[in-house]
């Protein structure tokens, strides 16, 4: 009798050795004579446990993990193939260990659960259901399913998608030759998330299936996922699964018989964190520099080559399908206040057990790190938590009981975002992050605005200057140095075109808010060298 | 509440500008039509009202706050916007508050709403404004008081009107202040230690002048203005029009001129005297040295764009060649003598006499100048007509638009083009044959590139590969390389697929056409013979691609043609021009903006030399001499009878020279030596004149056979008019005195009062007045109107006060139009086994015509030789390199020119240009010429390549004669010309 395994194949299980376990997997049993048949799913998103290696038996699929090369002899002897327990990687049933079964999982349903790139697989677990729903609905009737959702901008900004879906579906072409666009902003740059790549390397119909719907639901006829470079197995896996939803009459020119078309390509990004910003993605797209557009016009008018475009995140899209497939209503019990739903967070950073946690929204920060975290990997205290990528505020201890939901984020100056949640233990200087919020802008603004393109090189200086400053006792000129970094940011949070540089004085501010103690004087003689050389490096670059 | 007025709201129309003269009277237009609004213009029907700081204003839908707020006068500071570009957002200096938003928008890119409430300054705004410009000078020297721009600086003006008074940040931090300049261009500088990012060059590079040769690289702090990649300006795509040193609100790029001489201090606005878009520039000098020529915003025909030639390329004016003293001698072989103005003038005066007397009125005449004025292109044959007895004027329009004349004359009843270049912007399928706009006209190129970009159609119709049709981001629908001289066959075959598809406008056809002409035409041309299918061998264009074409030009709104002297300079080139007219009337496209026939004029008053009567068959205004009322009331003003004969053309004074009957020619601002075809010919016939008078600024080519010299003035030395190619009147002001003593209408006045015609006019305007009198669709037109309106579009008169932007909108001059049967004839000229190629001449953008003005400036840089474009085909076949030497001979003589290998061309078809006359291009043209007006065939000449060794024997003669006549030159002229190069 042949087993089935599962052994996942995204970039965090790869990354973790799946590769190497696989062969040695596949080399084992052949040497054993054990029959197994070696299904590459996505990964359950316990990053943890990866790579975490599933067996089909009768009670249903058992885990072990993590899987290195070396164990696989012994898991093979120790009745793997029939779920045995004995081994000491032995986890039980996946759906029942702790992290996953206290999740909600409505966005990420399918992963790890199927063969992201068998279409078959996924049909087979509810796949396509919204979307059959969908094509007996006209575009008004969907765009009202999601707007009943309470559905949000999964990106960050969290502007209701239904809104931006009507926008788009009231919007006129500028004249017959052109069309409306379906733009999924696949450049998932902040730091410490990852549920865009997650989502698209094991459920990369699910994006497919949310972005045939919007293109029903407004009538745009092409859609393009704009991915950053950086995800090439995520690049493989989305084109092997387009390619699949064509030849299965779920893209194309006539989508399952309607008559209704909808063509899809994937486009890489080259590399630019601001081309996560929709419009310097769009004029990315069009092929020209990544450089931010002034709002108005928005795209959801005057998008993708001038036409009304929907410009949504990966999240936002995937999880079409599920509101679609079980009606908004069942979307919209989760979650509190204005936020409804579901966000998958990714947890990261000084963490002993990160992975993916998908909970509705209003939970709390402590829930999160207490209940899935474990603690820090280093075991020591922990000291701040950043919410929301590079952008987001460094909380302190006190704030961490917060209820992660958008507006009571936005009540503390801080920012859910995509739902990144990165630990620091207490060995971090507040200095440096500070100081990192302003030299990641100063790499990655586009250049366009005056307050981001200097103010961020500017912010940096200013650091290093209030450091030498503090060294050197001068305290009346550290308190000058003080008052300017604050009009600094007021100027960058008021002055700039976009939330880059606008934002960017978010993790200063919480610093200098939250950790005022640390702040200037956290900082080990060794990182004050750094940071000079980091200034003449990047003195000498100019030059 | 105020509602204001938006100068760019002004469409062209008739009433509109009379509305735009009412504003002028009430002084609205000073106020706001120089100011820079920040934002361009907008056009909706919908009105918003918002209030600003406390005051309403109406504007039209999608204006940005920062205009309207400009409308009110209210100043909001600015650096990244300019109301030539589109809002950019990227200073972020024009924050305000709007009541109900968050934070503080850029007013550049914030739409006006209804009922929005603005506030442009508060503390909050100040504060923000200030830490932005302390950011700003944080990476900027501060030199302002050795700085080019010291004196005219945007960022130096923000710094003073935020009120920065200290830079916190220091300026030891990471900066730009080391990049090195790059000085490649000849006319400006880059200096990029002074750069504020504001993109206004890159930007203006693809809006206004759609080159895209600019970007911006690198991100974030290291964002810097680039010229692509390892490029400097020289080397990199950039055509040196100027647009972006006029954006640059710093001195980062700044023209040289400035940067040695210093800032202007005075500014008259005048035209270009180039070619026939006729830019309207302000002159910027110190005392009566120009520092630079600036596009005037307000500029009717340019709207503040310029190309290189005249914004950079006008030290010829002040070159040390320029020859400013008049000059005499009896023989072609003698030195020159130098004289006074009376000696001189009172010598060619003799001259002329005596010639008449021994043999006859008619043994003189005359050459007016397309790049004269209008008044002195009329007084020079006025003093033909009336001094000299006869008729025997023409002008240098003869070899470049005549057929234009004769054939929109012949067919809508007025020998001009029927548009307006804004017109372009609402044509949906653009034609353009046998012109290169963005060489020849390279300021109304810009504008249809714009156009193109938006998404219009573009139909090419050339033997040779364009640049326009490889523009960025503007799609070439057709490219129709047909064969030099089978433009006719082309033309009747696009009338033919019209009719054949039934795509003509049968409406328009009988409203406003002469149904007799079109019944009749009609016979002609549904003949089969004119089918593409029956033709395409002749024209060497597909039969398909030429249906498709003839579709898309007949089934838009509106479809328009431009053309240049590729449909003029043929033995048909008058069939040609009819058979575009008829095309337009067929399917409808004449008659309102966005349509039309559109000459591309090559000079900057070729239009008006032939509105001013330079023809010998007409008096001004297209007035026939042999009709005796028109002749009448000439004779009636002028006081003089007046020849019912028409007279000469040039080609015919140059046969009865030769032939001994012609002796004596004044010949003003016209190089015909270099410019006429069959040079040896040409040559024959000016060394058998016994007087031949140039006037011009430079000894060119045909003065080195003349015998007296009348120093001309540049069209910066006296006030006057031209008119361009959309028959726009502008004036031309005299911004320093002339060079010699005398503008030359007051040579020509000075000739004629010899002559015993007394002429005593005081001033320009009084002959404008005349001409005005004496010419019905001039009648409106004054020097006192043109300082009210700008420039005016005639007709102008009783019926069109304001002008007449767009022509034949109701009705013809002729009532109805008419199609005038176009039989294509081959031309006599075709490939041989003896002249296998067909020989193709134009220009490009760095050189201009003859290249005497042109030549003695840093245009050079560019083109400092003319050379032989050929397919690489032919060249193999003959075994040819780049750069080879190629002797070029056809049946009229050979010269030699260096080979340029290039796809551009077609097989069997080589092109040069002639902008230098020692390249002898004309020496190779033959003296084939149109069946009516004798326009020359430069078009097509077969001819024969093959590599030489050595110069042609004609270069070599023409060398040594060069030589010899320069030496005859005065010595001491070097030391008293005023330097400038």
């Amino acid at each position: 009798m042949t087993t089935t395994l599962y052994l996942p194949m995204d970039t965090t299980a790869l990354s973790m050795g799946a590769a190497d376990v696989a062969k040695a997997i596949e080399f084992q049993s052949c040497a054993n004579n054990q029959a197994i048949n070696l299904i590459r799913n996505g990964s359950r998103g316990l990053f943890y446990l990866e790579p975490l290696l599933e067996v089909e038996t009768a009670k249903g699929r058992i885990a072990y993990g993590p899987v290195s090369v070396d164990d696989v002899e012994s898991l093979l002897a120790q009745g793997l193939l029939n779920g045995e327990p004995t081994h000491p990687l032995y986890l039980g049933l996946t759906e029942n260990i702790p992290y996953l079964a206290k999740q909600q999982r409505l966005t990420f349903q399918r992963a790890g659960i199927i063969n992201p790139l068998s279409i078959e697989d996924y049909i087979k677990h509810q796949g396509f259901v919204g979307l059959a729903n969908a094509l007996a609905l006209n575009g008004q009737g969907i765009v009202d399913e999601i707007k009943t959702s309470g559905l949000r901008g999964r990106g960050g900004a969290a502007f209701p998608t239904g809104i931006k879906w009507q926008t788009v579906l009231d919007a006129k072409v500028t004249s017959t030759d052109h069309k409306k666009y379906i733009v999924c902003n696949a450049d998932e740059g902040d730091s410490g998330t990852f549920s865009d790549r997650l989502i698209m390397e094991a459920d990369p119909f699910s994006l497919i299936e949310g972005m045939v719907i919007s293109g029903l639901a407004v009538g745009a006829t092409q859609g393009y996922i704009y991915l950053r470079s950086e995800y090439p197995q995520a690049h493989k896996i989305l084109e092997k699964a387009i390619t699949s939803a064509y030849q299965n009459q779920y893209l194309g020119d006539n989508i399952q018989g309607s008559e209704q078309q909808f063509n899809l390509e994937v486009r890489l990004g080259a590399g630019a964190y601001i081309c996560g910003e929709e419009t310097a993605l769009l004029e990315s797209l069009e092929g020209k520099r990544g450089l931010v557009r002034a709002k108005p016009p928005l795209p959801a008018i005057e998008g993708l080559f001038g036409q009304p475009t929907i410009v949504n995140n990966v999240i936002s899209l995937a999880t079409v399908p599920t509101i679609l497939a079980k009606g908004a209503q069942y979307y919209q019990n989760y979650g509190v206040g204005r936020s409804r739903g579901t966000l998958p967070f990714q947890l990261a950073g000084n963490i002993k057990q990160g992975g993916l946690v998908e909970l509705a929204f209003g939970t709390t920060l402590a829930d999160i790190i207490n209940d899935f975290g474990g603690g820090t990997y280093t075991g020591e205290p922990m000291k701040a938590i950043q919410v929301g990528g590079p952008l987001g505020a460094y909380l302190p201890e006190q704030q961490w009981h917060t209820p992660l939901d958008y507006e009571a984020f936005s009540a503390i100056n801080a920012v859910l975002g995509h739902g990144g949640i990165v630990v620091f233990d207490d060995s971090v200087s507040m200095t440096e992050q500070a100081r990192f919020a302003l030299e990641f802008c100063r790499v990655e603004s586009c250049g366009k605005c005056t307050p981001c393109r200097i103010g961020s090189t500017r912010g940096v200086e200013v650091i290093d200057k209030m450091v030498a400053a503090h060294q050197q006792g001068e305290s009346a000129n550290q308190a000058a140095l003080n008052e300017l970094l604050v009009d600094l940011c007021d100027t960058m949070v008021d002055g700039s075109l976009c939330a880059m540089g606008s934002m960017t004085p978010i993790p200063v501010k919480s610093v200098i808010n939250h950790f005022a103690d640390d702040f200037i004087t956290d900082l080990p003689t060794k990182h004050i060298e750094k940071i000079s050389v980091v200034s003449l490096v990047s003195t000498g670059e100019q030059n | 509440m105020v509602d204001v007025y938006d100068p760019n709201s002004e469409k062209s129309s008739a009433q509109n500008q009379a509305f735009q003269a009412d504003v002028l009277k009430a002084g609205a237009l000073k106020v706001t039509g120089l100011k820079d609004l920040g934002t361009p213009y907008v056009e909706s029907k919908e009105q918003v009202s918002l209030t600003i700081d406390g005051q309403s204003i109406i504007v039209p839908k999608g204006t940005s706050v920062m205009r309207a707020a400009a409308l009110l006068n209210i100043t909001i500071p600015k650096l990244c916007a300019s109301d030539n570009l589109e809002s950019f957002g990227s200073c972020r200096l024009c924050a305000v508050e709007i009541d109900g938003r968050k934070g503080m928008p850029a007013s550049c890119t914030t739409p006006a709403e209804q009922d929005m409430q603005v506030s442009t300054q508060n503390k909050k705004i100040a504060r923000l404004r200030k830490n932005i410009m302390e950011l700003y000078i944080s990476d900027h020297p501060l030199d302002c008081l050795t700085c080019p721009s010291n004196g005219d600086c945007e960022l130096q003006d923000m710094a003073g009107a935020v009120g920065l008074r200290e830079v916190r940040y220091g300026f030891d931090g990471e900066n730009h202040l080391d990049v090195a300049k790059d000085k490649s261009n000849p006319y400006f500088t880059f200096e990029p230690s002074k750069c504020i990012v504001c993109s206004r060059c890159v930007r203006a590079c693809e809006q206004v002048q759609g080159t895209f040769a600019l970007t911006v690289e690198g991100r974030g702090f290291d964002s810097k203005i680039s010229t692509g990649m390892d490029n400097d300006f020289l080397s990199s795509d950039c055509v040196s029009c100027g647009a972006c040193v006029q954006a640059c609100p710093t001195s980062t790029l700044m023209e040289n001129n400035v940067i040695d001489q210093g800032q202007p201090e005075r500014s008259i606005t005048t035209t270009c005297a180039y070619c026939g878009v006729g830019c309207s520039f302000e002159a910027q000098m110190k005392g009566e040295e120009i520092i630079r020529m600036v596009p005037a915003k307000d500029g009717q025909a340019n709207h503040g764009h310029s190309c290189v030639k005249g914004r950079f390329a006008f030290g010829y004016a002040t070159h040390q060649d320029r020859i400013t003293t008049p000059m005499v001698r009896d023989s072609i072989d003698e030195p020159w003598q130098e004289a006074s103005w009376d000696e001189a003038i009172n010598f060619a005066a003799k001259k002329l006499k005596s010639i008449q007397t021994q043999y006859g009125t008619n043994s003189i005449g005359g050459i007016t100048s397309s790049r004269c004025t209008n008044e002195e292109t009329y007084l020079v044959q006025k003093l033909i007509r009336a001094a000299f007895g006869n008729n025997n004027t023409d002008t240098c329009a003869r070899v470049c638009h005549s057929p234009t004349g004769f054939g929109l004359k012949a067919t809508l009843g007025e020998s001009a083009g029927t548009q307006t270049f804004d017109s372009v912007m609402q044509a949906d399928t653009i034609m353009v044959i046998g012109a290169n706009p963005t060489d020849a006209h390279p300021v109304f190129g810009s504008l249809l590139k714009k156009r193109l970009r938006q998404g219009a159609n573009l139909i090419i119709v050339d033997p040779r590969k364009i640049d326009l049709g490889n523009s960025p981001h503007v799609r070439l629908n057709y490219h129709l390389p047909l064969r030099p001289g089978t433009n006719v066959a082309f033309i009747n075959a696009m009338a033919h697929v019209i009719i054949d598809e039934g795509l003509e406008k049968k409406t328009f056809i009988s409203e406003r056409c002469q149904t007799d002409s079109y019944q009749q035409w009609y016979n002609f041309i549904s003949n089969p013979r004119h089918a593409p299918e029956n033709t395409q061998a002749i024209m060497g264009i597909d039969a398909e691609q030429l249906r498709q074409a003839a579709r898309l030009y007949a089934t838009v709104n509106n479809g328009a043609i431009y053309y240049g002297l590729g449909v003029t300079e043929h033995s048909q080139g008058s069939s040609m021009v009819m058979g575009i007219a008829n095309l337009a009337l067929l399917t409808g496209n004449i008659g309102r903006e966005g349509v039309g026939v559109n000459p591309l004029r090559g000079q900057n008053n070729v239009q008006g030399s032939c509105d001013m009567g330079s023809f010998p068959h007409e008096l001004p205004g297209y007035q026939h001499v042999s009709d005796d009322n028109l002749r009448g009331k000439f004779e009636q003003y002028w006081q003089v009878a007046i020849d019912n004969e028409p007279g000469l053309r040039i080609p015919n004074m140059f046969d009865a020279a030769i032939d001994g009957s012609f002796k004596g020619l004044y010949c003003q601002g016209e190089d015909i030596a270099q410019s006429d075809p069959n040079t040896h010919h040409v040559e024959a016939a000016l060394t058998s004149l016994e007087c031949l008078i140039v006037q011009d600024i430079f000894l060119n080519e045909t003065a080195k056979f003349a015998h007296v010299f009348l120093p001309g003035s540049s069209f910066l030395e006296k006030d006057g008019t031209f008119t361009n190619a959309e028959r726009r009147i502008n004036r031309v002001r005299k911004v320093m005195s002339p060079l010699a003593g005398k503008a030359d209408w007051e040579t020509t006045m000075a000739l004629s009062n010899a002559l015993g015609y007394e002429m005593a006019y005081q001033h320009p305007s009084e002959i404008m007045d005349e001409i005005a009198e004496l010419i019905p669709t001039f009648n409106g037109v004054s020097y006192k109107k043109l300082e009210q309106l700008g420039s005016i579009q005639w007709p102008c008169n009783e019926h069109n006060p304001h002008g007449t932007p767009t022509m034949h909108m109701d009705d013809f001059p002729i009532g109805k139009a008419t199609f005038a049967l176009t039989e294509y004839v081959a031309t006599d000229e075709r490939a041989s086994r003896k002249f296998p190629l067909l020989l193709t001449t134009g220009r490009i953008l760095s050189q201009y015509n003859v290249g005497a003005q042109t030549r003695r400036t840093d245009n050079q840089s560019w083109h400092d030789q003319d050379i032989l474009e050929i397919h690489p085909h032919d060249a193999q076949e003959r075994g040819i390199q780049d750069g080879d030497n190629l002797g070029i001979s056809s049946r009229a003589g050979n010269t030699v020119l260096a080979a340029k290998i290039t796809e551009r061309m077609q097989p069997g078809v080589v092109y040069t240009t002639f902008h230098h006359p020692e390249s002898g291009a004309n020496v190779v043209t033959t003296d084939n010429s149109d069946w009516a007006t004798n326009c020359p065939e430069y078009k097509v000449t077969a001819v024969q390549v093959e590599k030489v060794s050595a110069p042609s024997k004609w270069q070599q003669r023409q060398k040594e004669f060069s030589n010899k006549q320069e030496s005859f030159l005065p010595k001491k002229r070097k030391d008293k010309a005023r330097v400038n190069d």
